[in-house]
């Protein structure tokens, strides 16, 4: 029995690490900019679709990096060309217009993909099992844990160990004040945005392996993510982490003691979440 | 000179009223999706429903087209649209089972004929029956039952089974596990993966592979077929518990994404392109003349049937909406599935279903090999009372 709550937990962590690529830009976007990008889900479906036709003519590997390359160009154009405009005007704009990008990106990619979802297979070297605290688990998962960890401490010390982490963290505190001691925010605010873009595309591509790419992607992943990103506090990159481990432990223990509620436990967590935490649990910048 | 001019001039005039007035035209209302999660499906079904008009050589049919994006809502709407704006005379398609529930009573008052080309919602043959539906797909209950008598006729004792959260699901598990039970296996259990909202099988798989049953027993379709198959497949749960399965899991629409990771999966279907008879293959190279190196799938079988029964109807000299529902349940002949007929107690297909082993090989990378054809499926009434 030992094995099946071993493989259980190493789904959490799998789920946890998708999770945390896919909520890292969406948390970092609201807390630093005050900006709601429900386009974030369509991001990350860009991701799995460029990947998968990157990957039919150069492999998995060169995927891997040029599909969260191109949808990081795209987030930064994205955000250049409209959002930054949007971004001034409060919510409702905000929430309008990028709602408005998810409907136009599921259709592009209709249009270019089409309706069949679009499977893609883990490289040769990750496509076996391997045989770890007593249990068997595909490699490919394996691998998706240590990249989701790998990534989530490089963006913490980025954050709290460098100089241009500093500007950023300046920068949520008190923006004005920033920009009175020379920090140039908008542009940093649209490298940080194509940084989060890029991410949700990363995660695009290492989802495709594991579950087809869809048109629908764009709209399923929005609501974890936004429950990451509430549960775990805007604008963390600890929190993002914790959010996702917290989701991912609800969702897939969930499913594993009590099916039937499966569903609705996320929920609850989200509830109790905004009754006694509003803030998040490690919340900083505007959003706190 | 002004002479013949005048006279071109009116016979240009007047050759498309002649065209209008030289036969009364049966309007047929296409109500499929073209856009959402099931257009795939949408567009298939509309694809052999035209191969059968084109190859019947008929220019006295009208298809309007309306877009039900699988939502109940619009569904009704367009199914309202078709009946009185636009008075069709006979409705085909309706992809999705909800859709189907929506337009039941509509379609049943205003007595039009509708001939179902996909849903499988076993009460619309059952006990919301009606004189004027008839379908030409199949049911839930028709698929799922062969393959638990199957099942348990093969010596498998015990299964565990997972489809998801939903009314199709419930049904299809619903009717395997009571033919398997009543065959003398035992469902060990089973999870309902929330519909929509589930993309990694993770958790319940590692589920199934601890209830220590002998094999796994699973509908899905779409999008989740090829991520089960994967992940099935990447756990290295084919080696322990084979996996069975609706025939749709392993669908000539998503085997091309399975690849390999398909191999061994067993499922029961009432179309396979595989099938070795003179009218699939006939039918096989008709499709692939305007789909090139594309196999046709279930879907579009069952697009193509819906305008063989509509054009069998026509040729009985049956004319508007009531001559029509009266003669589509008499029509019988054996087309690219077997032999095919409407079950006058139910207004159901009665066909053949197929149990087949996913395997290596074909045009696709992966084909379907027959195992077992049970013939003649017959839906018991199931409430159903006509009139």
């Amino acid at each position: 029995m030992t094995a099946f709550w071993t493989l259980q937990a190493l789904n959490t962590l799998q789920y946890a690490a998708l999770l945390f690529l896919i909520a890292a830009g969406l948390s970092v976007s609201f807390g630093l900019m005050g900006f709601v990008n429900l386009a974030h889900g369509a991001l990350y479906m860009l991701g799995a679709f460029i990947g998968i036709s990157i990957a039919a003519h150069a492999g998995f590997w060169a995927a891997l990096i040029a599909a969260p390359l191109a949808v990081g160009a795209i987030g930064g154009a994205l955000y250049a060309g409209l959002l930054a405009r949007v971004a001034r005007q409060g919510p409702m704009p905000q929430v309008l217009v990028s709602f408005g990008l998810v409907f136009i990106a599921v259709e592009l990619a209709r249009i270019v993909w089409g309706d069949v979802p679009l499977g893609l297979d883990p490289p040769a070297l990750l496509a076996g099992r391997v045989q770890v605290l007593g249990t068997v688990y595909p490699a490919y998962r394996l691998f998706v844990i240590a990249l989701g960890a790998g990534l989530a401490l490089a963006l913490w010390l980025a954050v709290t160990r460098t100089g241009l982490g500093a500007g950023l963290r300046a920068s949520v505190e008190n923006p004005a004040m920033a920009r009175a001691i020379g920090i140039d925010t908008e542009r940093l605010f649209l490298w940080v945005f194509a940084l989060g873009a890029g991410l949700a595309g990363l995660g695009g591509v290492v989802a495709a392996p594991i579950a087809s790419a869809t048109p629908g992607m764009a709209v399923s992943v929005l609501i974890p993510a936004l429950i990451v990103t509430v549960i775990g506090g805007m604008g963390s990159i600890p929190g993002a982490a914790l959010g996702a481990l917290i989701v991912a432990g609800i969702e897939v223990f969930g499913a594993a003691l009590w099916p039937r509620a499966g569903a609705v436990l996320i929920y609850a967590a989200l509830a109790a979440a905004l009754i006694w935490r509003p803030q998040g649990l490690l919340a900083t910048g505007q959003g706190r | 000179m002004t002479h013949v001019l005048t006279a071109g001039l009116l016979a240009a005039l007047a050759l498309p009223s002649l065209a209008l007035t030289a036969a009364a035209e049966t309007k047929v209302g296409l109500l499929l999706p073209a856009s959402g999660n099931y257009a795939a499906l949408g567009q298939d079904i509309e694809d052999g429903f035209r191969m059968a008009l084109t190859e019947a050589g008929r220019d006295d049919i009208a298809v309007i087209e309306a877009d039900t994006e699988a939502d109940p809502q619009t569904g009704l709407t367009m199914a309202r649209k078709l009946i009185m704006q636009d008075r069709a005379d006979v409705l085909v398609g309706v992809v999705s089972s909800a859709v189907l529930g929506a337009v039941r009573d509509t379609v049943h008052q205003a007595g039009v004929p509708l001939i179902v080309a996909n849903a499988g919602n076993s009460d619309a043959t059952g006990k919301d029956c009606s004189p004027f539906i008839t379908r030409v797909s199949f049911s839930n209950d028709q698929l799922n039952r062969p393959m638990g008598e199957w099942m348990a006729a093969q010596g498998i004792e015990t299964v565990y089974t997972l489809a998801p959260d939903y009314a199709a699901g419930q049904q299809m598990i619903g009717a395997f596990s009571a033919a398997f039970e009543a065959g003398g296996g035992k469902v060990l259990g089973g999870a309902f993966t929330p519909f929509g909202k589930t993309e990694d099988f993770g958790p319940y798989l590692a589920k199934a592979a601890a209830s220590g049953a002998q094999a796994l027993y699973v509908f899905y379709g779409g999008a989740d077929a090829i991520s089960f198959v994967k992940q099935y497949d990447s756990f290295g749960l084919s080696e322990t518990m084979p996996l069975y399965s609706v025939g749709f899991l392993t669908a000539p629409l998503y085997l091309r994404e399975q690849g390999e990771a398909a191999t061994g999966v067993i499922g029961a279907l009432h179309y396979l392109p595989s099938l070795d008879t003179p009218e699939n293959e006939a039918f096989v190279t008709a499709y692939q003349v305007d789909h090139p190196g594309k196999l046709p799938s279930e879907y579009v079988v069952a697009g193509y049937d819906a305008g063989r029964l509509l054009l069998g109807a026509l040729e009985t000299g049956a004319e508007g909406r009531e001559a029509l529902a009266t003669a589509l349940p008499k029509v019988a002949y054996s087309g690219p599935r077997g032999p095919l007929e409407i079950d006058p107690a139910t207004n159901n297909i009665v066909q053949n279903v197929y149990v087949f082993e996913t395997v290596p090989g074909g045009e696709a990378g992966m084909t379907h090999k027959l195992l077992e054809t049970i013939p003649a499926v017959r839906d018991a009434p199931n409430g159903c009372v006509m009139g």
